[in-house]
């Protein structure tokens, strides 16, 4: 059976991406969550959830998963929400903590860049606007809404990487694609129907890469 | 644009069963958590909060057993409270599936465990529920299930709350709760219009026009509503329905 590996980094609550992914695969595959390295080999894709304060993932991630990037540079690999942020170049949270730079561009924070009308974190529904045709979107239509939980925003360089974008005060990344990475900042394992298609969408877009 | 204004059924949990009931026809139990978060969900319900009612302490641990189930088929965020007391019920209630935790009594008793969540785990997990009554013209924030007067304003208490790194106030009105003739638009606006955190209104809806008032004179971000739905009153649906025919964005 083909396997899902969970990255495990210690801080990200890991019930509701696991659950929801058993429910879309139907037992088609094993899921596992992952502590180490080794717990990647022979996985089929990846997945890394994230909560939490951008620096101690990025710490953690690399001494846990020293190898990560070799891992997810030729394998359908899934970011969510910090799991998206640290694709980028740089992330202005803690300080400024350089992050994998595998999505040019950086995640900055809102309270600096919004009217102090809108409230953050940004935290609730909101509307995602797809800018690519792409068979993650397949049975979603545009603009639906999706769950976000998040303080700071990413904003691409390469508008050809943005899979969509939504607006909170201002336009920023909802969602990237570089191949066989797809990540977002928004929770699909938070976001009912259209966050299960969302899955299932992505484990169809993986076995068309294989 | 901003996030859309969040409906959110309330159900109250006794020993892991839902009470006070619904009248879902189509749903064979009606005192199933699980069955009646699906249905809600399938009604568009953007969160869940379940209060646990549990009185005996024998009891508490069937709460942790119904978000686990609810969160193993329910995709959406879940809201927990009821005797929640220390960090490490916050913690094991996320731990099974909770997406945010309710704190009450223990709050008002050690505010300190307001920090602690935010710094550990972060603000968008703890919501603090604030029950209101009007006593000689001041808004006193009530605890023990509403039996004993904290001597808090509730005004300074919000403030507090959202200082402490509280992520959301649950803002019930104990004068309106269960008289379904609206919910008590001047504290509401008075809290949601001072503190940045969102104010999720609670208490005495009985009408549509109640929800719609909540939002735009109350200011409220979400409105949290029991019987109404329960009862067949009214679905989610519907009720979204009168909201966007009245110009305010929900999903």
């Amino acid at each position: 059976m083909k396997k899902i590996s969970v990255i495990d980094y210690g801080m990200s609550n890991l019930h509701s991406v696991f659950k929801s992914f058993q429910k879309v695969t139907d037992k088609k595959y094993a899921l596992s969550v992952a502590n180490s390295s080794k717990d990647l080999e022979g996985a089929s894709i990846i997945i890394l959830p994230g909560q939490g304060a951008v620096n101690s993932c990025m710490d953690r991630l690399k001494s846990k998963f020293p190898d990560l990037e070799k891992h997810i540079a030729n394998k359908p690999f899934l970011g969510i929400c910090l799991g998206f942020q640290i694709l980028f170049n740089k992330s202005f949270e803690d300080g400024g903590v350089n992050c994998f730079s595998i999505i040019d561009g950086t995640v900055n924070d809102f309270r600096n860049d919004i009217d102090s009308k809108y409230k953050v974190p940004h935290m609730g529904w909101n509307m995602v606007n797809q800018q690519q045709d792409h068979p993650i979107w397949d049975n979603i239509s545009n603009n639906s809404f999706f769950y976000f939980v998040h303080s700071y925003y990413a904003k691409a360089n390469d508008s050809s990487r943005e899979l969509s974008t939504t607006d909170y005060g201002i336009n920023f990344t909802s969602s990237v694609i570089k191949d066989n990475i797809f990540a977002c900042q928004f929770h699909p394992e938070k976001s009912s129907a259209n966050g299960l298609q969302l899955l299932s969408n992505f484990i169809s877009y993986s076995e068309s890469i294989e | 644009m901003s996030v859309a204004k969040r409906i959110i059924p309330c159900l109250d949990v006794d020993k892991g069963r839902v009470v006070k009931g619904t009248n879902f026809i189509d749903i064979i139990d009606a005192g199933d958590p699980v069955e009646i978060a699906k249905k809600y969900d399938s009604e568009g319900a953007d969160e869940i909060t379940f209060l646990d009612i549990t009185a005996s302490h024998e009891g508490r641990d069937t709460i942790l057993d119904v978000v686990e189930k609810v969160a193993n088929e329910v995709f959406i965020p879940l809201t927990v409270g009821g005797g929640v007391s220390s960090f490490d019920d916050v913690r094991e209630l996320l731990s099974v599936g909770a997406d945010k935790v309710t704190i009450n009594t223990a709050a008002v008793s050690n505010p300190n465990i307001i920090n602690d969540v935010t710094e550990k785990i972060g603000r968008q997990c703890i919501v603090i529920a604030v029950d209101v009554k009007k006593i000689n013209n001041e808004y006193m924030v009530f605890t023990h299930g509403g039996r004993k007067n904290s001597n808090l304003r509730a005004y300074d208490w919000c403030i507090e709350c959202q200082k402490r790194g509280a992520g959301e106030i649950l803002l019930t009105s104990m004068d309106k709760d269960g008289t379904k003739d609206g919910f008590d638009l001047e504290i509401l606006n008075n809290i949601s219009s001072t503190i940045d955190i969102p104010v999720v209104a609670s208490g005495g809806a009985g009408k549509l026009e109640h929800l719609y008032d909540a939002i735009e004179i109350g200011n409220a971000d979400a409105v949290l509503a029991a019987s109404i739905f329960h009862f067949g009153e009214f679905t989610i649906n519907q009720a979204k329905e009168y909201l966007k025919g009245k110009g305010i964005l929900v999903r």
